[in-house]
């Protein structure tokens, strides 16, 4: 059962972001929300990974043959880059967008629609 | 370096040639702007030559492998192994297809940038960008890899915003923008939660080895709807449909003509996730209706929110969706019969409709956002209400407009006829309503085509625009689409029997892609 | 020549049969009346109305198809306000589709 602690974490994790972006009307919120949701993914990734009693794959003599699965961390590592990218641009877009708009509610920013 | 040498290494120097190139396109322009431009000129007459020459021999029967970073590059599975380790890019019809497409596309609208963002500031990050976009969309197109398609989805969405926001000192492009990354990202870390489905289950990423050991357990059918919802998102279905005329219309006129090919790679990635990683494993008949209606209903809503807009490029970028339909009801209808015996008399014309479709779409539907670009730098508006009288000015591209309108709505002798009739006479055997609503709608295209054509084009001359056409590298980014429009419509048989064929059948060939990788 | 299941198109055969009716209809227009032109026949007719200088006649885009939107009037107000522009909703469109197609494909199945 405690193994499966981290698994409902990621859900809870997925669940809040979701409900971030769909009723938070701040721009900054949005974001905050989209960065959510991939702290949740990326933690999904490390924990397919896990396995009991085991180290980590970075040994060349290792104390125990047992070691977490290397290439979910890979996954991982990539993810977390391209989410620091998308969280940048994101940010400077909010940041033109309140140049120009005046506001950062997602209600008025409406100028496409229809 | 010979012929060999090119064909054995060609589907990595594909993804390094642009990816180099835009690294070293920001440090040229900091010399010279005219070597820059010469320098992306070169890096898209290469990838379309290396591309031309590439799908010359996969049409012909070969799937190319390469593995990256191996001694030998077609040998997927190394001495000791049983699965290949490696990532894995594999070339079959249907990849080089799109690669022809994304290569076609990305020089025409390279052309056309040469003059129509030469005012314009920060040029030499808008070349970064279009060849990074290029870099995503091959590298989308070619992997084998699933973890692979995720990065190169990733790459192509963050490049795609950040030229949709080109022209940030106008608000609307940067809200256009932002409303596209947030939908766009939210699609790809779900497609990345369910890579780690998959691989959490079997420990494999590459999509061939996957294939051949995919058990349809509950945990795959959740990772399939996470995969179909994401992709059917991307590339603009109804009811996901929102971010695409936001974002079509306030991009630069050329980014938004590969804007739609990006779209259509996503369109691409369903297919294959559908076709080749699941297979008959799939319940094909839930699938399959799902995807048909998905289809019919982008086709309906598209165009009929297409009629009433005033903005030239809202209107056509409702038209993208639109044909999307008429591309997953095509596909939808191929993936309903699989496996089933009426495959082989109609639902093999239906895919080779569908895909038949992607390509005309890409080239007309570019060829119009191009003109609608073209009319934009001369009158500097894109609301059908003020601009009148085009047609005394811009000859050519009252050409231009009017064959690319011509083919959307599919009049003969135009490519978009040839696609749509085999989609008719093929999903008409599945249900006759699917024909009437496809026919339907073809009848609403050409209907808001004659709108925008009386509006822009026709009538008295407008009182202060200038006398003259667009400059010309644009014209001739516009006439390499041409070209294609009406070579492919003169020669349709060729077109299905040599480039489309060999695609469709390398999509409904499970068995043949797996083969490549692993087997023999 | 493309081959569809029901039969075939071959688009030079259909040009070349364009070309013939062409002619055709070119030659019959040339045993009509030649004096035609420049009169009360060749002006635009708008309902018998006195339409204005004929230089400055042009239906803006807003206003053609008039009727057309008339008529659907009810299927344009329920499309015009889903579309609202508003971010939020995008999101939880793709996330009402997504949970459907949990339900369609999990749970019950077309069948």
């Amino acid at each position: 059962m405690i193994y499966n602690i981290p698994f409902i974490v990621v859900v809870l994790l997925i669940i809040v972001g979701l409900a971030t972006v769909v009723f938070k009307r701040n721009l900054i919120k949005i974001v905050i929300g989209i960065t959510i949701i991939e702290s949740g993914v990326n933690l999904f990734l490390i924990t397919l990974g896990y396995r009991e009693n085991s180290v980590a794959p970075i040994y060349t003599f290792a104390p125990s043959t047992k070691m977490v699965l290397p290439v979910p961390q890979a996954l991982t590592l990539t993810s977390i880059v391209i989410g620091v990218a998308v969280m940048a641009l994101m940010l400077s877009f909010a940041i033109r967008i309140y140049q120009h708009y005046g506001t950062l509610d997602s209600r008025k920013i409406r100028r496409l629609r229809e | 370096m010979n012929m060999n040498w090119l064909l054995t290494h060609s589907p990595a120097l594909l993804i390094a040639i642009p990816l180099l190139a835009a690294f070293l396109t920001p440090l040229i322009d900091r010399l010279s702007k005219r070597a820059r431009n010469v320098l992306v000129l070169i890096v898209l007459i290469t990838v379309e030559v290396v591309m031309i020459v590439l799908a010359w021999d996969v049409f012909t029967g070969n799937t190319h492998i390469y593995t990256m970073g191996a001694s030998n590059p077609t040998a997927t599975i190394p001495v000791q192994a049983a699965i290949p380790i490696r990532i894995v890019l594999e070339v079959d019809g249907l990849s080089a297809f799109m690669g022809l497409i994304s290569a076609t596309v990305s020089l025409a609208a390279g052309l056309y940038s040469l003059a129509f963002v030469r005012r314009e500031t920060g040029q030499g990050r808008y070349y970064t960008l279009l060849l990074l976009m290029l870099v995503g969309m091959l590298g989308m197109e070619f992997t084998g890899d699933l973890f692979n398609l995720f990065v190169f989805l990733e790459i192509l969405s963050i490049a795609s915003a950040a030229l949709i926001a080109y022209r940030f000192y106008r608000g609307d492009a940067v809200e256009g923008a932002f409303k596209y990354f947030v939908i766009s990202s939210l699609g790809a870390l779900m497609v990345l939660f369910a890579i780690g489905l998959l691989y959490g289950q079997y420990d494999l990423l590459n999509m061939a080895a996957l294939a051949k050991v995919m058990k349809y357990t509950m945990l795959d059918k959740i990772a399939l709807v996470l995969f179909i919802a994401a992709f059917a998102m991307k590339c603009g279905a109804i009811p996901m449909h929102m971010w695409v005329p936001d974002s079509y219309t306030v991009a630069p006129a050329s980014i938004t003509a590969m804007l739609v090919v990006a779209s259509q790679v996503s369109l691409y990635a369903l297919f294959r996730i559908c076709f080749s990683l699941y297979g008959l494993t799939l319940d094909v008949t839930t699938v399959g209706i799902i995807i048909i209606s998905l289809g019919l209903l982008s086709m309906f809503v598209g165009v009929t929110m297409a009629l009433p807009q005033k903005d030239i490029k809202r209107l056509m970028s409702y038209h993208a969706i639109s044909q999307t339909g008429y591309m997953l009801l095509g596909v939808g209808v191929g993936l309903y019969l699989i496996g089933k015996p009426e495959f082989s008399t109609y639902g093999m014309a239906a895919m080779e409709g569908g895909i038949f479709h992607i390509f005309n779409h890409a080239l007309y539907k570019g060829l119009l956002f191009l003109t609608a670009g073209a009319i934009f730098y001369k009158v500097k508006t894109r609301n059908l209400n003020e601009m009148r009288g085009l047609a005394h000015s811009m000859k050519f591209t009252a050409i231009f407009f009017m064959i690319g309108a011509f083919a959307i709505a599919g009049i003969p002798p135009f490519n978009g006829f040839a696609s749509k009739l085999l989609i008719y006479e093929s999903v008409y055997c599945v249900s006759p309503i699917l024909s009437i609503i496809a026919m339907l709608v073809s009848i609403i295209t050409l209907a808001s085509f004659v709108k925008v054509f009386h509006s822009a084009f026709m009538g008295p001359p407008m009182r202060n625009t200038k006398e003259g056409e667009v400059p010309k590298s644009m014209l001739i980014g516009m006439v390499i689409l041409t070209v294609g429009i009406i070579l492919f419509g003169l020669f349709p048989g060729w077109v299905v029997d040599h480039i489309v064929h060999p695609a469709a059948q390398a999509l409904a060939d499970q068995a043949a892609y797996i083969q490549a990788v692993i087997g023999g | 020549m493309l081959h569809t299941p029901s039969g075939y198109w071959d688009p030079l055969l259909w040009i070349l049969a364009l070309i013939v009716a062409i002619l055709i209809a070119y030659i019959i227009r040339g045993f009509g009346r030649k004096d035609y032109k420049g009169g009360e026949q060749s002006k635009p007719f708008l309902s018998g109305m006195d339409i204005p200088d004929e230089k400055e006649l042009h239906i803006r885009a807003g206003n053609i198809y008039w009727g057309f939107m008339e008529g659907l009037e009810g299927y344009y107000d329920i499309m015009k306000k889903i579309h609202t522009g508003v971010v939020n909703d995008y999101v939880a469109w793709f996330l009402g589709v997504s949970a459907l197609l949990f339900i369609v494909i999990l749970i019950v199945g077309v069948t």
